[in-house]
């Protein structure tokens, strides 16, 4: 070799000997989970720029710019309440403008942060190209722009319900862990929908109909009293179902005669912090195994 | 086939740095293969689709090339060293696999540190100020917060995208092409790298930021980095590098001080 010929301690040794005298590591390998998380924490900043420049920048196109984020929740909730509300003319539910729109908001919490989830590998290639950062910052800013985009709603929704008649209670304050606990289901299935979208972009076709079927689902735009008729087997998947579970704590918090279909407080609570525990962790550990391949298209 | 030269180390020898070598980046064997997509072509029809999906079988418009064939090379501190080669020999798919972009199918490369590949189509966020991206891609790059805002005005003065009003407060798709390359340049280029390969970079801008530009360049190297350079346009590599690597088709023809090299490099083009 030209130019190892320098005679010197490093002399006759092979390429692989060389390396590893001198410490050099194999080129995008992947590191272990805890250091790997480490390098996440240590990228915090750059999630909480990112997540903020997001969501300027879907906004700054349009002459409202951020009135959106308040315009956008209430316009949808007013279309929904005009067909089940008005039209279906919905009798079972007391205060159903209260009990839809907080069905709508926390289960478009979820919705919006996966479908910018399964995207959020595939639309930065040229970022990931360019540098090199843990590429669980870009799942994870998605979650963070849609909880920022969430605390705008729930602005919105607490008007509403205030304005509908509901009484100010010390329950209200059970939506914060409710909120936060979603938040990390999110986080979560974002960065699982974020690796599978990386891989198949099929998967940003299908998922529109995937959360629409959850959505119906979830008992968001009818009475959660509807479940109970199906066979026995089907109500307890339902009650199960991460996104009911969430909605119902909310509406458990917010509103005082909401129909549940969760009898037991416990154990809606601890179906939500269980959902949150396994998605958090199995998601996590899930992208880190393919952190390698992000961006080798 | 690699044709040796033994004066090989005077150019680099002559650096004060260094009475000991360290390598940076060691490249053993390495073979490169990658997959491209011919686009739709024959046998794309939705059935044969999902019979592929559930065959797990290769689409057939994808093909395999094989980019590097076998390459080996050491580089050490304090070296710029130049890839060329002609279009397709497989340089900036060589650069990419040293960033860890991409895997190697044989062989091994190591590095130190993890090395920053600095190209042109390095996009960042086009709906958001030129300032903003700064911060973004400093922030991407590791950097504390504070270091960011002490950089930012250093970074967008160097970039020299204020010279003609204040772009840095627009969004970067009003840019021209020009423009958003000096500032992709100058984001990277504000980071100690221990290893920096541009591919391409340095041939954007006007000639007052290439003279800057390679001035940055032969500071980062000073600073105890290795830089690789690609480029088409030999005489930036002329000026910037003392070592040069040839590849063709995926295979390394020479290695050596960037004169020798060149001149042959020059020769084989201009007998084709």
């Amino acid at each position: 070799m030209a130019n190892t010929a320098l005679a010197g301690p490093d002399a006759g040794l092979t390429q692989a000997q060389l390396a590893a005298r001198h410490g050099l590591r194999v080129a995008g390998e992947r590191p272990s989970l805890v250091e790997y998380s480490r390098r996440l924490w240590a990228y915090r900043h750059f999630v909480a720029a990112y997540a903020n420049a997001k969501l300027v920048a879907s906004y700054s196109n349009a002459k409202l710019g951020q009135v959106w984020q308040v315009l956008t929740p209430l316009t949808n909730a007013a279309v929904y309440y005009l067909i089940f509300g008005v039209v279906l003319d919905q009798q079972r539910v007391p205060n159903f403008i209260a009990y839809l729109t907080t069905g709508l908001f926390i289960f478009n919490f979820t919705q919006s942060a996966v479908l910018a989830g399964t995207q959020s590998i595939s639309g930065n290639l040229g970022l990931i190209r360019a540098l090199h950062f843990p590429r669980a910052s870009l799942p994870m800013a998605a979650t963070l722009t849609q909880f920022q985009q969430l605390l705008a709603s729930m602005i919105v929704l607490v008007g509403i319900v205030l304005v509908t008649g509901e009484p100010l209670t010390w329950e209200w304050l059970a939506l914060v862990p409710a909120l936060l606990l979603q938040a990390v289901f999110n986080a979560g299935v974002v960065l699982m929908v974020a690796r599978m979208g990386a891989k198949a972009s099929d998967l940003k076709q299908v998922m529109p109909f995937i959360m629409r079927t959850w959505m119906y689902g979830s008992g968001v735009l009818y009475s959660v009293s509807l479940f109970e008729r199906l066979p026995g087997w089907a109500t307890t998947l339902v009650q199960f179902n991460p996104l009911l579970v969430y909605i119902e704590l909310a509406r458990y918090a917010l509103l005082e005669q909401a129909p549940l279909l969760n009898e037991s407080l416990v154990q809606l609570w601890l179906v939500a912090v269980a959902w949150a525990v396994v998605a958090g962790v199995g998601g996590f550990i899930y992208f880190w195994r393919g952190e390698q391949e992000y961006g080798r298209g | 086939m690699v044709e040796h030269f033994t004066g090989s180390d005077e150019a680099t020898q002559a650096l004060p740095t260094l009475q000991a070598r360290i390598p940076t980046v060691v490249v053993d064997e390495a073979h490169i293969v990658y997959r491209v997509h011919k686009g739709a072509t024959g046998g794309s029809s939705p059935v044969a689709a999902l019979r592929r999906l559930v065959k797990r079988t290769q689409a057939p418009n994808v093909r395999e090339v094989h980019a590097v064939k076998g390459v080996t090379f050491t580089a050490y501190r304090g070296e710029a060293i130049g890839l060329i080669g002609s279009n397709g020999s497989g340089k900036s798919t060589l650069l990419r696999a040293i960033a860890g972009l991409l895997p190697v199918d044989r062989g091994a490369i190591y590095t130190q540190g993890q090395p920053s590949l600095l190209g042109v189509n390095a996009a960042l966020l086009n709906d958001l100020s030129g300032e903003r991206n700064v911060t973004l891609g400093c922030l991407a790059m590791g950097m504390p917060p504070a270091e960011v805002e002490r950089l930012t005005p250093e970074i967008i003065d160097f970039s020299g995208i204020n010279q003609r009003g204040d772009f840095a407060s627009l969004p970067m798709r009003t840019y021209s092409s020009g423009m958003a390359a000096r500032l992709r340049f100058s984001i990277a280029a504000a980071k100690k790298h221990d290893v920096l390969l541009i591919d391409e970079a340095l041939a954007t801008g006007d000639k007052g930021f290439r003279r800057r530009s390679e001035q940055r360049v032969r500071e980062l190297r000073e600073s105890a980095g290795t830089v690789f350079l690609v480029s088409h346009q030999l005489s930036s590599i002329r000026d910037t590098c003392e070592r040069t690597i040839w590849l063709e088709s995926g295979e390394l023809r020479m290695d050596g001080p960037t004169d020798e090299v060149i001149r042959a490099y020059e020769d084989f083009s201009n007998g084709r």
